[in-house]
């Protein structure tokens, strides 16, 4: 079971409270129309599955139901780093 | 490669069993072959066989870093089904589906495939419409099904609890009767050991490290023991570990990997001697030759490489378990594990050509990777042959997810991904 701490009610909280949204810093296009398939198709569906160091997405979903970024390493499941939307993280896979 | 028959048997047991043969070689790699398989799981092993058999490209090692079917295959709950609603996904498992009815003759290996039938329950009006839909159009492909009501799912498992004033009842199922469940372990085995008697060498604690890649062309691996092994195509059947293993190659892939778990009961006599699954309350159990009720149900909410689960996943399944079947509660659990899922965001796999010439990926199975295995290899075994891709395979190319042209199995398949 992860323990979590969520940045907005600053509090540690079981993950059963929480949902995991996937990949972060997903940016979306900023002419999807301009788009080539390619790269839509890119954006839609191809993420990074590291193992290792990976930057997610958590929401607080039976909580404050707000969302927020992890940095958590795949292979052992400690989280480095917990950190609001628009932040930028300290930790990064190299 | 040593037959065998009950008469083998027989003499055997003359001597104390002690003459048997070891059942495949230990080589040290060649310099170059002609196809390097890279994992030697069920669908690695199941690929390397129809390559030597069907297709007579015996100059074939498969390379596995730990042991030979120590992954998925040795992880799962060993069901087969073919039920899927789409035709593109139908025509792949019911393949499978038609290898594995005469899977343990060819192999002359008793891979224990029991056809025991499986249910997969309805519990609303629209789980029921589905099941309906579903069954059609299995039906239009040829595949057997039948939809059945709560009265009659009865009859089948009568420890199943049918009452109407349950929190989820069971108001029907659609019912697969030629589905069942197999021996994972004797699948990996009786695979290799048809491999190695055509000529392939299985190269085991080898991990695969990169690709030579010349010229955007794969011309061979690197591994951590034996340096570079040359070779004219390489086909990646690595599960949760293809996006590690794409990576070095320079691509992407459309995966995520995830923790499923599972877990068996203590022995129990004799009570459930069919499939039982449902995806709305989402558990499914059955129970194996030596008594233990295998379970298991979704997958972790998040990525991860750690072959083990959160404890919340499993205390909601065993909740679908009892709610389904109450004589259970007692039941003392006895081993929990977790394997790693390779998930495409359509649910179904990726066979399919690369970015790289000459490389192949056969990934993406997810949650149901086991009912494919002889399927999965004999059409990956074909592409591999011909350097194109089988008909089968065409639609579960990776490009799917630039074109548009996605298989959506998701729940579609009478079971939640």
């Amino acid at each position: 079971m992860l323990h979590i701490y969520c940045p907005h009610c600053c509090e540690y909280r079981e993950e059963e409270e929480f949902h995991a949204k996937g990949q972060a810093h997903i940016v979306r296009p900023l002419d999807p129309d301009a788009c080539t398939d390619q790269e839509w198709g890119e954006f839609m569906y191809f993420r990074k599955n590291p193992r290792g160091i990976h930057h997610e997405l958590w929401v607080h979903a039976a909580g404050c139901r707000k969302f927020f970024n992890v940095t958590r390493n795949t292979q052992t499941y400690e989280i480095k780093e917990v950190y609001k939307v628009g932040e930028k993280p300290t930790i990064v896979a190299e | 490669m040593q037959h065998y028959s009950g008469f083998g048997l027989l003499k055997h047991s003359l001597s104390h069993h002690e003459n048997w043969q070891r059942i495949w070689r230990n080589p040290t790699p060649k310099k170059k072959y002609d196809v390097i398989i890279v994992g030697g799981g069920g669908h690695g092993l199941a690929t390397a066989y129809y390559l030597a058999k069907q297709f007579g490209v015996t100059n074939v090692a498969v390379i596995e870093k730990g042991y030979l079917g120590g992954g998925n295959t040795a992880r799962n709950t060993t069901i087969v089904r073919s039920n899927y609603l789409w035709d593109e996904a139908a025509h792949l498992y019911e393949h499978s589906m038609k290898l594995w009815e005469g899977l343990s003759q060819d192999l002359n290996y008793n891979v224990m495939f029991s056809q025991r039938g499986c249910l997969n329950l309805g519990h609303t009006l629209q789980d029921m419409r589905d099941i309906e839909r579903r069954v059609n159009a299995n039906r239009l492909n040829g595949i057997d099904g039948e939809v059945l009501d709560a009265q009659q799912v009865k009859e089948i498992v009568p420890i199943l609890d049918c009452s109407s004033d349950r929190r989820y009842p069971v108001m029907g199922a659609s019912w697969q009767p030629r589905a069942g469940v197999a021996r994972h372990d004797a699948v990996a085995w009786g695979f290799a050991r048809g491999a190695d008697a055509h000529g392939v060498d299985l190269i085991q604690q080898t991990e695969v490290v990169d690709f030579i890649i010349e010229d955007g062309t794969v011309v061979g691996v690197k591994t951590d023991r034996y340096g570079e092994i040359k070779a004219d195509r390489v086909g990646c059947v690595v599960a949760g570990n293809s996006s590690v293993l794409a990576a070095k190659a320079g691509f992407e892939l459309p995966l995520e990997s995830h923790p499923l778990q599972a877990l068996v009961s203590e022995p129990i006599k004799p009570i459930l001697d069919t499939v039982v699954m449902s995806n709305h309350v989402h558990g499914y159990a059955s129970q194996s030759d030596k008594g233990d009720l295998v379970i298991g149900a979704g997958i972790d909410g998040y990525t991860g490489y750690g072959q083990r689960g959160s404890y919340g996943t499993i205390e909601h399944t065993l909740q679908a378990i009892v709610e389904m079947f109450p004589i259970f509660s007692r039941v003392r659990m006895n081993r929990q594990w977790g394997g790693i899922v390779d998930t495409c965001p359509d649910a179904c796999p990726i066979v399919s050509e690369t970015p790289v010439k000459n490389l192949f990926f056969n990934c993406g199975w997810g949650t149901g990777g086991f009912k494919a295995t002889p399927g999965s290899g004999n059409v990956f075994a074909a592409s591999l042959a011909k350097g194109e891709m089988h008909e089968l395979a065409k639609p579960f190319s990776m490009f799917r997810y630039h074109n548009g042209a996605l298989v959506d199995e998701h729940g579609a398949a009478g079971v939640a991904h």
